[in-house]
């Protein structure tokens, strides 16, 4: 494969070089980049006003014209990316056996981290680690069984909420806490599946959706239990052996601790039986039920235990705030973790590792440019769906069915 | 009392129902649902109070108040349909032979996109439609109804009936019904799919574009997240009289915006904005062909 | 004894009669063939024998157990199997992988055996595999455990689609045109597997357009035209039969 594409690239090279320069002029200097410019700077007039619609006019044309150029040596530019890659591999810096090496050695390198870096490296890393087990447990639903669930956050609250509720309610610490959050949101996974899983793709999410804002609702209104828009405050952290793990550090290397767990059980189960039922699932429903799989049954466990996680993670997020409100949990949240989940590739864990780490990182570096990052996320989102559907790190056909 | 809240839910409604159609059409098209397309009624708002301060501004509200508003609707009809037709040749067109749910994505990038355009571009707080007129009230045995619900209504429609008409009699509504009927067939009796596509998003858009004017009368104040909840109640709306069909999005939309009013005056108005919510998860769940459809068949 | 009895069954969709009161039996062991013209309903009787839709009329027996009712999944632990008219294998999964999720309904590992993964479990788990090389072998696939099932040849994709019918440990498997769109040397090679399989046991339903093979290798064949039965008998009498020579050339009138 890689032999035909290499000569097919070579055979395009040539031929462009013999072909006549007339046809490439006119591609650059057609009046379609001016159209074009001049469509999207119009576009643009009434919000961003006239100075900025003109200016907008020129760097389009410019970029336009520029990106055109670029493209007609695209080829050449892929060429010449293909001969980097291959030579990375010849070094065998990636090859199989020093996989193992890298990862025990970053595994301790993340434990030792928080001893050697600021408390502002730490916390951001902590909420990474929270996003990440929380990513994991959409990715079985959306990546594994290939399910569109975009309330996925109410199973957050519910975890996060019921941890504050019964630590300042009923003063129950986090480990005696801890089943009965996650036991709910496991319990609101699966009833919440029993009725929406009869629909198709696009309902789901839609179902999963108003489920989410439902949850939200309730929360901001239930003024009683949840103490509205006001939110929670005073939630301890966890303890353990008498240690508070209120110290970030400490709370690190716990976080840390459960996402290694959640990779661990995540890719067992998705190397098991299980996962084989729920990957067929999202290939081909008809054919899965064919095959001697009960559909429904396994789409419930997926919704579960994909649940399970959310209710981990959102416990998490209580302890590590020592407060939770409403705000934490809108339809925002939800797409960013279909997002971090998207974005690194559906049913890959590294890829949704990845992709979890990078959307929370990625703001934190760019801080400058923050107020720009949820219009980077929906624009990125569209280019992603376009360009490269499978996310970072997914196989190639994987993709969102219906 | 209860009358007052027919006549204030029919006003919601006829809103609803604009914005429904476009949902409704779109998705009988594309079986798309065009997450997106609450922002564009956002975006309708938004544009009639710029327009209008604009005209303020340049003095033409004081030469002729009503020449102002007609160009403020013909301009902002205009805009909202070039960004429909925008958004569709970018995010949408190029997934149309991609898994069902990647355009869904793409449309949800889309609407936050044009949220947090608009929050940076215009700001984060309410945006206030200038105060030019009064509106004065009609009262009729105890029920009073302000000329501005009375144009919403009557707006909504005509903008309905020539939608009909448009879609039944016009060639291009024949071409319209005919690809989402059979988007192949259609294609092989020389229907361009692509100017259908294009023409459903536009008027859409432009309906959703005339809702967005009227709410911001209305309520005379705007702000960027209000095409989200709009969305998805236009959506139930759209959901409730049968997606895809044209009338059903008329009447579920008349019917959630009653729903809506009496709701909140007889059960709480805490939850005024869960009604929906609760419709379209209910609704999906019994009778997902909508009220008046019927039910889909899954093909195997 | 038969296999399978289908009484009376009729399907719906609207006013269109896909099915209409039709009537056979299948004795246990032998190939049997449906044929008929395009949209004459074979392939929703398929979909019914298979749980896949649900007939408006009539019942179906499977060695005494009424099927009318019954879900996919619990159908297929009756031991009814089937392939696909356009292939449906799980495209992103490997080949081994195709024919050990047909496997499932054998094994019973559960989510707390599949994290700590006792010997019960890994025990399990190299059956499954090694059964799974076997019935790649049985189609001549074994070679290719790990390629993606997407990125094979079409012909081995069907063969593929076979292995995993099979996999299910079906005495009863549905074969839903395996030979369209092969040449000739693979669609002779699909009918010595479908005769190996009758030489194993197993009883086989099949739906095919090529004559040559349909008149090889059934031992009975129903013909159907318009979704009624209208012959079935012996191949050598079907060949004659002036009603199937007319649903397939056109009737005179």
């Amino acid at each position: 494969m890689a032999r035909l594409n290499w000569k097919r690239f070579k055979d395009e090279r040539k031929n462009m070089n013999t072909v006549p320069g007339e046809k490439k002029k006119e591609k650059f200097f057609g009046i379609k980049p001016l159209v074009v410019a001049l469509w999207f700077a119009l576009l643009f007039l009434p919000f961003n006003g006239l100075r900025a619609a003109i200016i907008l006019f020129a760097v389009l044309l410019i970029s336009i014209i520029f990106f055109k150029f670029l493209f007609s040596y695209k080829k050449i530019v892929i060429e010449g990316l293909q001969t980097f890659h291959n030579k990375i591999r010849a070094t065998g810096l990636f090859s199989a056996p020093s996989v193992h090496i890298i990862r025990s050695l970053s595994i301790i390198f993340l434990f030792i981290l928080p001893f050697i870096t600021t408390d502002y490296l730490i916390d951001v890393a902590i909420l990474a680690g929270i996003y990440i087990i929380l990513a994991l447990g959409l990715n079985i639903i959306v990546g594994f069984a290939g399910l569109l669930n975009l309330g996925f956050v109410a199973f957050y609250a519910i975890g996060a909420y019921s941890y504050a509720i019964m630590n300042t309610k009923f003063g129950l610490d986090f480990w005696s806490a801890l089943p009965f959050s996650i036991g709910l949101t496991t319990v609101s996974g699966f009833f919440l599946a029993i009725p929406a899983l009869r629909l198709r793709g696009d309902y789901l999410a839609i179902v999963t959706l108003g489920f989410g804002e439902i949850v939200r609702l309730i929360l901001n209104n239930w003024d009683s239990v949840t103490m509205g828009p006001n939110g929670i405050p005073g939630i301890a952290p966890p303890v353990i052996m008498s240690v508070s793990l209120g110290k970030l550090s400490y709370y690190y290397c716990f976080v840390l601790s459960l996402v290694i767990l959640t990779v661990f059980v995540t890719r067992r189960v998705y190397s098991s039986r299980i996962g084989r039922a729920w990957v067929a699932i999202r290939e081909d429903e008809i054919a899965s039920s064919a095959m001697g799989i009960n559909t429904t049954m396994y789409k419930l466990y997926s919704f579960a235990f994909g649940a399970f996680w959310a209710g981990l993670a959102g416990a998490l997020f209580a302890g590590k705030m020592q407060f939770v409100s409403p705000e934490s949990f809108t339809f925002m949240e939800s797409v960013l973790i279909v997002s971090m989940v998207i974005l690194g590739g559906l049913g890959s864990i590294p890829g949704v590792i990845l992709g979890a780490t990078i959307l929370v990182i990625l703001p934190e570096i760019l801080r400058e440019v923050q107020l720009y990052r949820m219009l980077a996320l929906g624009g990125g989102l569209v280019l992603l769906m376009i360009f490269r559907p499978q996310g970072l790190l997914g196989g190639k056909g994987v993709s969102l069915r219906g | 009392m209860l009358l007052q809240q027919l006549v204030n839910g029919l006003t919601l409604g006829s809103v609803y129902a604009l914005i429904a159609l476009g949902y409704t059409m779109v998705y009988g098209i594309l079986e798309l649902i065009n997450f997106a397309h609450g922002e564009i009624y956002m975006l309708g708002a938004y544009l009639g109070i710029i327009l209008m301060v604009f005209f303020t501004a340049i003095g033409l509200t004081s030469y002729s108040l009503p020449l102002s508003l007609i160009l403020t609707f013909f301009l902002s009809i205009i805009f909202c349909a070039s960004y429909g037709f925008t958004m569709e040749k970018i995010a949408y067109k190029p997934l149309r032979k991609a898994p069902r749910l990647s355009p869904l994505i793409s449309a949800i990038g889309v609407s936050i996109f044009l949220q947090n355009y608009v929050m940076l571009t215009q700001g984060a707080t309410d945006k206030v439609f200038p105060h030019l007129f009064e509106t004065s009230t009609i009262t009729f045995m105890s029920v009073s109804m302000t000329y501005l619900q009375f144009f919403i209504i009557l707006t909504s429609a005509i903008v309905m009936v020539f939608l009909r008409l448009f879609v039944r009699k016009t060639k291009i509504g024949k071409a319209m019904r005919a690809v989402a009927q059979d988007k192949i067939m259609a294609s092989l009796v020389g229907i361009n799919i692509d100017t259908v596509i294009s023409v459903t998003f536009i008027i859409g858009s432009g309906l959703a574009a005339i809702a967005g004017l009227m709410v911001a009368m209305y309520y005379g104040l705007v702000n960027y997240y209000i095409g989200y909840v709009a969305g998805i109640k236009a959506f139930t709306a759209a959901v409730l009289g049968g997606i895809g069909s044209i009338r059903g999005a008329m009447l579920g939309g008349l019917l959630l915006g009653l729903v809506e009013s009496l709701g909140a005056s007889y059960i709480s108005s805490e939850y005024k904005d869960a009604y929906a919510f609760i419709i379209l998860v209910l609704i999906l769940l019994m009778k997902p062909g909508g009220l008046f459809g019927k039910a889909e068949l899954e093909k195997v | 004894m038969y296999l399978l009895e289908v009484k009376g069954l009729s399907k719906y969709f609207g006013g269109i009669k896909a099915v209409e009161e039709v009537t056979f039996k299948v004795k246990e062991g032998i190939i049997m063939s449906i044929i008929g013209p395009n949209g004459a309903g074979k392939t929703t009787i398929f979909n019914c024998l298979t749980g896949l839709s649900n007939p408006t009329k009539g019942d179906l027996y499977f060695s005494g157990t009424k099927l009318t009712g019954l879900p996919p999944h619990r159908i297929v632990r009756l031991g009814i199997s089937r392939t696909f008219q356009n292939i449906r294998l799980f495209r992103e999964m490997s080949v081994i992988e195709n024919v050990m999720v047909a496997q499932h309904h054998k094994t019973r590992s559960g989510l707390i055996g599949s994290i700590i993964r006792w010997k019960r479990f890994r025990d399990e788990e190299k059956v499954v595999r090694e059964k799974s090389i076997e019935y790649l072998g049985l189609v001549g696939l074994s070679d290719y455990p790990d390629a993606i099932s997407g990125n094979l040849p079409y012909g081995a994709q069907r063969r593929l689609e076979i292995a995993r019918a099979l996999a299910t440990e079906p005495s009863l498997i549905l074969l839903d045109e395996p030979t369209a769109g092969m040449n000739p040397q693979e669609t002779s090679e699909i009918m010595s597997l479908i005769r190996n399989f009758k030489k194993l046991g197993k009883t086989i339903l099949l739906i095919e357009h090529d004559m040559k093979v349909v008149m090889g290798i059934s031992d009975w064949i129903v013909v159907l035209d318009h979704g009624v039965k209208i012959a079935e008998g012996l191949p050598a009498d079907i060949r004659k039969d002036s009603m199937v020579i007319g649903a397939y050339l056109g009737r005179e009138h």
